[in-house]
């Protein structure tokens, strides 16, 4: 059954965001006929349009007001609300964006938003939607009983699509940034220094087992050792909480989910709302020294030890096969 | 009124003390370990596990501490009324914020209210709001954390017409105005609303407190109200399972295949080795 899906796009310094493409791509295997949109606003939209276009989209609603730059609910809502032609379905990332909108959008559409899914997918001609529940224990799947269909979406959850190079399609431009209620009085950016860990192809955590903020200087050096341009640090919530790393290194439920090749997880419980964090990943390895720590039933390789005593040989290991 | 109204002296130079509620769900506990978590397939419900109670959800204390904070920092007679919606064992819930500090406690106990989705549980949260009347600041947590949606208090929010801030690390109301703190995802964001307004907490803003055993004591001689659908002049029809936009079609517990290899080793040197032998032969470097 033909229908038409509109995403809600992201732009990284005016180029569009991993996971808009990855959003524009499993529209096009949704749409079964019917048209893919996306709403693109801040710096650079009308410029992104053509690399949208290239991923799957065939119209793009942009504005280039830079009063989109930072969101700002109420002005994104009635954006995209204007971008809102005979559609079935609206997906976003589970962003700071998308936590924020797909709610306020769902409500003013009387309509319905799942949040944070992992998959969305046709089943016999009605949108169904996967995702997580009760910390990543259970799987949960939904139908829509309104329209149209709001999700939210994680990182990585589909692959963009390559084929269509140098396609191109309609914009049209949507009214520049409206009144808001709520004024955005600064920004404290966390300084990226090298890998996003939403990137890295290895992610190493330390939790709480660590006994304190020192122990993350050998959880960093065996992230060396694995290579900085592949390499990065995490830390579970409890580790965070305590204040023994940054929190916008945190994986989990309640913070970054990464899909790395490897996920290290030294010290670490593994508890279900840290597994709904890191179980996407190709390959988990745990080191804690307690044999019955939850972390082991969803690890490929364990080590039982202090994480003091392995990982001084572990990163010399590391370092000799790197 | 505008600034230059609140000048020295008068009657209106005494602020009017606030009204805030939390809202606070009862959940199953989420430090149940994976083996015990069952679900029976059939009713896509989860089979409560012996041994351990339900509990307030995590992030439901923290947004109790939070309102908490407010009030004491305003140092007047601030309300602070604790809102749950469910069965009759969400009391434990209510009486917890009790404890904490909070001066009220409202039980939305009805069959119409069960099997909603979060639009449903919104619209009757928000009923309940504009029952009482004269609310100036919502509280919940980021997520309920046994859902984790995390879209009530954004769809209290839109039910109410008011603005609303999520994932707060630090909230302060003053002079009509409710500035937060917010996390994002690659850092921080402080924001100023109007109230009346909704602010979601996260676990970024710290523990909450534990009460007291006297606190505990006259928390529990407190009495909870309790309103139903027909008191909050509610359609059965728009809330519950009737009422639900999102339909739950299946909940179940995904295989996991991994069978873990524990890497033997006399000496850290050989455990190392010996592990960095299999990521070799798995290709990861």
């Amino acid at each position: 059954m033909a229908r038409n899906i509109l995403v809600v796009g992201e732009l990284v310094e005016g180029a569009l965001s991993p996971t808009t493409a990855e959003l524009l791509g499993q529209s096009t295997r949704l749409v079964d006929g019917g048209l893919v949109a996306v709403a693109l606003l801040g710096s650079g939209a009308s410029g992104a349009a053509s690399a949208a276009f290239e991923a799957g989209a065939d119209k793009a609603f942009t504005s280039d007001d830079a009063g989109y730059d930072q969101y700002n609910s109420d002005q994104w809502v009635n954006a995209v609300e204007a971008a809102l032609d005979d559609v079935d379905a609206v997906l976003m990332a589970q962003s700071s964006v998308g936590r924020d909108m797909g709610p306020r959008l769902a409500a003013r559409q009387n309509t319905a938003a799942a949040m944070d899914c992992v998959d969305v997918s046709d089943d016999d001609g009605t949108l169904k939607a996967t995702r997580p529940a009760y910390g990543g224990n259970a799987l949960a799947e939904y139908s829509f009983a309104a329209s149209p269909a709001v999700a939210t979406v994680r990182a990585k959850a589909f692959e963009p699509i390559t084929s269509r190079s140098g396609a191109s399609g309609e914009v049209v431009e949507l009214p520049g940034a409206g009144e808001s209620r709520t004024t955005i009085q600064g920004r404290e950016l966390a300084e990226v220094t090298g890998l996003l860990i939403t990137d890295a192809k290895v992610v190493v955590s330390g939790g709480r087992g660590l006994g304190g903020p020192e122990g993350f200087e050998q959880v960093e050096a065996l992230a060396t050792a694995f290579g900085t341009s592949r390499a990065a640090v995490g830390a579970s919530r409890a580790a965070c909480d305590l204040g023994w790393y940054p929190v916008s290194q945190q994986v989990g439920l309640t913070g970054k989910v990464v899909t790395p090749d490897l996920y290290v997880a030294i010290a670490i419980s593994g508890a279900s709302q840290h597994m709904a964090g890191c179980s996407g990943s190709k390959m988990i390895i745990a080191i804690n020294r307690d044999p019955d720590a939850n972390i082991f039933q969803n690890s490929r390789y364990g080590i039982v030890a202090d994480y003091k005593a392995v990982l001084p040989a572990l990163i010399e290991a590391v370092k000799a096969a790197s | 009124m505008g600034p230059e109204e609140r000048g020295a002296g008068g009657p209106t130079d005494v602020e009017e003390a606030m009204h805030f509620v939390v809202c606070a769900k009862q959940i199953p506990d989420p430090e149940t370990p994976p083996s015990a978590f069952k679900i029976d397939e059939t009713s896509n419900k989860v089979v409560p596990a012996q041994g351990f109670q339900p509990v307030l959800s995590q992030f439901d204390g923290i947004a109790a501490e939070a309102a908490l904070r407010i009030k004491e920092a305003a140092g007047d007679d601030t309300k602070i009324t604790v809102l749950s919606m469910g069965a009759e064992s969400a009391q434990a819930a209510i009486k917890q914020v009790l404890a904490m500090g909070a001066d009220e406690g409202v039980l939305l106990q009805d069959a119409a209210f069960e099997g909603g989705d979060s639009h449903a549980t919104a619209k009757v949260l928000a009923a309940a709001i504009e029952k009482l009347g004269d609310v100036d600041a919502v509280f919940c947590g980021r997520q309920a954390a046994d859902w984790d949606m995390g879209q009530v208090g954004l769809l209290i929010a839109e039910a109410l017409g008011w603005p609303a801030a999520i994932l707060a690390k630090d909230v302060q109301i003053a002079d009509g105005t409710m500035t937060t703190t917010r996390v994002l995802a690659n850092g921080f964001e402080t924001v100023a609303q109007p109230i009346p307004a909704v602010v979601t907490v996260s676990n970024e803003f710290g523990e909450p407190r534990y009460p007291k055993l006297q606190q505990i004591m006259q928390a529990a001689k407190k009495t909870v109200t309790t309103m139903t659908h027909d008191e909050l002049g509610l359609d059965p029809s728009e809330i519950g399972a009737a009422g639900a936009r999102l339909k739950l079609e299946r909940l179940y517990v995904p295989i996991s295949n991994t069978q873990v290899e524990i890497i033997e080793g006399e000496t850290p040197e050989d455990l190392a080795k010996n592990l960095v032998a299999k990521l070799v032969a798995d290709k990861l470097f």
